[in-house]
Order: C-alpha cells, then sequence, then structure tokens
C-alpha cells in the first residue's frame, strides 16, 4: 500500500511539474498548411511544400525571431485541428469571416483578392441567375465560397464539395461540373494558366461581398494566444515595410494581391 | 456540445442515411449475385475458368476500396476516348461510379467467403446426391448451394458490415451519405464532434438492424438442427 501510494505521489509530482509550462516563448511556431491549393500552396514534385502561403509562413516566422515548423493538414480539419493544438498558428489562405471568429483568433491581413465563377469557353454566353439555373457548381468544402454558393444559389443549381481544390479541377476537366467558384488567383494561377486550364474562362463579376468574402486572408490563432497574435501581426507590418513582402509576391504574382 | 445544430440540419443526414443505405444495399444485392456463379465457377478443375475469376478476387482484395474508387472515378475521368464514348454518361455520375466500386469490391470478396464454404461442404452430402443420382445442377442447387450459404452466413455478416463502414469513403467523391453529411455540418459550424458523434450513432442503429436480421436468418437456416418441439409434446401427450 505503501509503496503505491508512493508511486502515485511520484506520477503525480511529475505530471503537475510537467505539465503547466507556463506562458509560451514562441521560440518555435508550429504553422498548419494545406498544401492543395496552387499556387498559394502545393507540393512540389520532390514532395516539398511550396507556395505563397508557405513563403508567407517562412518570411513571418522568421521575423517575429522564431523557428518554424511545417503541419500539412487536409482544409476539412484544418481549424479543429488547431484548436487541439496539432499547431499554433493557421497560413492557409483563410478568409477572416465572422463565422470562423467565433471559432479562432485572426491577425490582420496579409493578402485580399476577389472571389469569381469559371466555367468552359463559350459554355455561358452571359453571367446571370438564370445562365445559372440546373448547373451543377463545384466548390471547395468548408470555403467562403461554398457559403456564398450554398446561401445565394443553394436553391437553383447542383453543388459538388470537394476536400480540396485540386480534386475539383480534375472533375471540372472530366466535364463533371459546369461551374467552378474559387478565389480568382487560385483560379488563375492554379488552373487558368496552366495547360490543362486552356480551354477554360473566367465568368461574371469580381465578388467581394464582406458579409461573405470577408476582409481578406489572415492567419489564424487559438483565441487564447492573443500574444502571438501580436506577434504575427507586429512581424506581418515588417515583412510588408522592409520588402520582403514584396519580394514573395513578385515571385509568384505580377500584380498587388494584398489589396487596398 | 450544442446538438442544436444537429437538429436544426437533420435533413441533411436524412439525405445521407437515405444515400448510404440504398449505395449499400445495390451494391451487396448486385454483388452477391454476380459472386454466386463466381464462386461455383471458381471451384471448378478448369485453370481457364479459374484463372480470371482468381485474378479478379485477387485485385479487389489486394488493393483499398478508397483506391478503386480513386481509379473508377478520378482515373477513369482522364480517358478522352471513354470521355466521348456512350458509357460516359455513367462514369459521369459519382454515385454510380462509387455503386461501381462497391459492387465489384463486395463481390470479390463474397465469391471467397462462398467458394470456401462450398469447399468445406461435407463428403457425406455430396456423396448421398450422387448415390440419389443427381445431375451436377441439381446438386448443386438442392445440395451444396444451400448448405453452403448456412455455412457462409457468419462470414457474409461481417461482409455486409464491412461494406456499411466501407460506404463512409463515398462521401470523397462528393457524395452526400452519412459521413458526407457529418462532413458538410463540421465544415459549416467547425463542430467534429457533434457532426461525427451523429454519424456514429446513424452507422451504429444500421448496424443493429443488420445484425438482428441476420440473427433472424440465422434461426431459421439452422431449422434442422433444433430438437423439434411438437416430437416433444406428442411424447408427453
Amino acid at each position: 500500500m505503501k509503496k503505491l501510494s508512493l508511486v502515485v505521489a511520484v506520477v503525480l509530482s511529475v505530471l503537475f511539474i510537467v505539465g503547466p509550462a507556463g506562458a509560451k516563448d514562441w521560440k518555435k511556431v508550429r504553422v498548419g498548411v494545406e498544401g492543395a491549393y496552387p499556387p498559394f500552396s502545393f507540393v512540389t514534385p520532390s514532395g516539398k511544400l511550396d507556395g505563397f502561403d508557405i513563403d508567407i509562413a517562412k518570411a513571418v516566422v522568421k521575423a517575429m525571431g522564431a523557428e518554424i515548423e511545417l503541419v500539412a493538414q487536409d482544409w476539412d480539419g484544418i481549424i479543429p485541428a488547431l484548436l487541439a493544438k496539432k499547431y499554433d498558428a493557421i497560413i492557409a489562405s483563410m478568409s477572416i469571416t465572422e463565422e470562423r471568429k467565433k471559432k479562432v483568433a485572426f491577425t490582420n491581413k496579409y493578402y485580399n483578392t476577389p472571389a469569381k465563377f469559371i466555367c468552359k469557353k463559350g459554355a455561358i454566353k452571359k453571367f446571370s441567375r438564370e445562365a445559372l439555373k440546373g448547373k451543377t457548381i463545384g466548390v471547395q468544402r468548408a470555403t467562403i465560397h461554398d457559403k456564398y454558393l450554398t446561401d445565394n444559389y443553394g436553391k437553383d443549381v447542383t453543388i459538388k464539395r470537394y476536400g480540396t481544390q485540386d480534386e475539383a479541377y480534375l472533375d471540372l476537366t472530366a466535364g463533371r461540373v459546369d461551374l467552378l467558384l474559387a478565389d480568382s488567383v487560385a483560379l488563375s494561377e492554379g488552373f487558368l494558366k496552366k495547360p490543362e486550364g486552356k480551354d477554360y474562362q473566367f465568368i461574371g463579376p469580381d465578388l467581394t461581398d464582406e458579409k461573405w468574402f470577408g476582409v481578406g486572408a489572415g492567419i489564424a490563432c487559438r483565441k487564447e494566444d492573443t500574444d502571438l497574435v501580436n506577434k504575427l501581426n507586429a512581424a506581418i507590418a515588417k515583412i510588408r515595410a522592409d520588402g520582403t513582402y514584396k519580394k514573395i509576391q513578385d515571385k509568384y504574382f505580377d500584380f498587388d494581391v494584398y489589396g487596398k | 456540445m450544442d446538438f442544436s445544430i444537429i437538429s436544426g440540419n437533420i435533413d441533411i443526414y436524412l439525405e445521407g442515411l437515405k444515400n448510404t443505405v440504398f449505395l449499400v444495399s445495390i451494391s451487396l444485392v448486385i454483388g452477391l449475385s454476380i459472386a454466386i456463379p463466381l464462386a461455383v465457377l471458381r471451384t471448378s478443375k478448369n485453370i481457364w475458368v479459374t484463372a480470371p475469376i482468381r485474378a479478379f478476387v485477387y485485385f479487389f482484395r489486394g488493393t483499398p476500396l478508397l483506391v478503386q474508387i480513386f481509379i473508377i472515378y478520378y482515373g477513369f475521368g482522364q480517358f478522352e476516348a471513354l470521355k466521348s464514348s456512350f458509357l460516359w454518361p455513367f462514369f459521369k455520375e459519382a454515385y454510380l461510379c462509387a455503386l461501381l466500386a462497391f459492387t465489384l469490391n463486395t463481390a470479390a470478396y463474397t465469391t471467397e467467403i462462398i467458394r470456401g464454404a462450398i469447399v468445406a461442404t461435407p463428403h457425406g452430402e455430396v456423396e448421398a446426391a450422387r448415390a440419389a443420382g443427381m445431375s451436377r445442377m441439381l446438386m448443386f442447387r438442392r445440395i451444396i448451394l444451400p448448405s453452403a450459404f448456412r455455412r457462409a452466413l457468419p462470414a457474409y455478416s461481417n461482409e455486409i458490415i464491412f461494406m456499411l463502414q466501407g460506404s463512409s469513403l463515398a462521401s470523397v467523391i462528393t457524395i452526400i451519405d452519412i459521413t458526407g453529411a457529418a462532413r458538410i455540418i463540421n465544415s459549416r459550424y467547425y463542430s467534429p464532434y457533434e457532426a461525427f458523434l451523429t454519424a456514429a450513432a446513424f452507422y451504429l442503429c444500421l448496424t443493429f438492424s443488420i445484425l438482428w436480421v441476420i440473427k433472424k436468418l440465422e434461426f431459421r437456416w439452422s431449422a434442422h438442427l433444433r430438437p423439434q418441439e411438437t416430437d416433444i409434446a406428442e411424447v408427453r401427450g
């Protein structure tokens, strides 16, 4: 009996010593990224994560004076995994929306581009609500585009939801969906400018309604980590000011993705 | 924990339930009707008959169901020849692609289950049938297959349940089955716990119903092994 209580006491004390390690000093930041959303985030043929988001993540964490560890995570579970402490921040083109703010804290935006539809060249003569009626539209599940489509066109069109944007492209070229709705830059750089996207075009206006599309993409953190949010905000401002941001932007785009 | 998001979206789950039940039951019925003749042929001594069946079973048992779904759905969609052929309306539908993958998969497993049961037929039964002058066809129909089904039932009930669980993979190709419904709810409210717990409850109810039916069936099919109650009553009488 004595032995047992001794063991219990030792185990408990070890747990308590190791347990609450105090406030984190953020010497190392684990960043959750997606890896299937070109050109923002993708896996290179040699198996490395690359893209605008990835470069921004590396630059921001470096500007904080910390070390980075990238964690690839499917989009569906990207917020639950943050809350489950699999990583400390999400840098994955995540738009800042009211709904997401209920679960996570956002930094300021690090880019902002409009959403747009694409379809096969000539498939739709003139864009209108009527023209979309009865069409099948593909979208990435759990995105602002999914929400916009569900809320505005849910009754008139068939919505097909994909786990990744890459799968949506596959089904567009296979002819299983008529249109896709996604971020315009992701669509043009990740699809339209590639050989498989040559028969497709943008259709309809730039969609920027703040109710659905928010104010741009930000870095998401857990709500209790306000110190990390502050540090990341300072880091974003720093890379904007010292030209690092522009260097990364120019590597991928020939226009300003930061927005107004 | 907030289960109001589930009750508010129960129609999505019900659509998912409908899709899951249809996908699984249709693929099981077609799969079984393919598997029975294949299992009988598989016991043949002619290698030209057995080799293709062995290859089919080997492929579908040797690769994950998810890979089979991806090959049929995304893989086949890559070929222009197929896209311009009369088969494309079939392969265009995610639902039919999933049905095809599930059917072939369950057919392969079931072939092997039934073959095992046929091979395990007691020699006495076969000899008795031959002694009675039954032809090969008649013997299969009256003696070997009924007794094989009885032996195969426990293993086949496992296959039914595996198929039900496996059907959750349909959600990766945009089908809203029970898992697909849970993924939509999860992504809309970021509440994985409530969303997937509800899906689990649906699957448990389905599994429970399947087990109940199998139990009834087993009881019926083993009637000849039970003591006959009427006889006892007569003796007492």
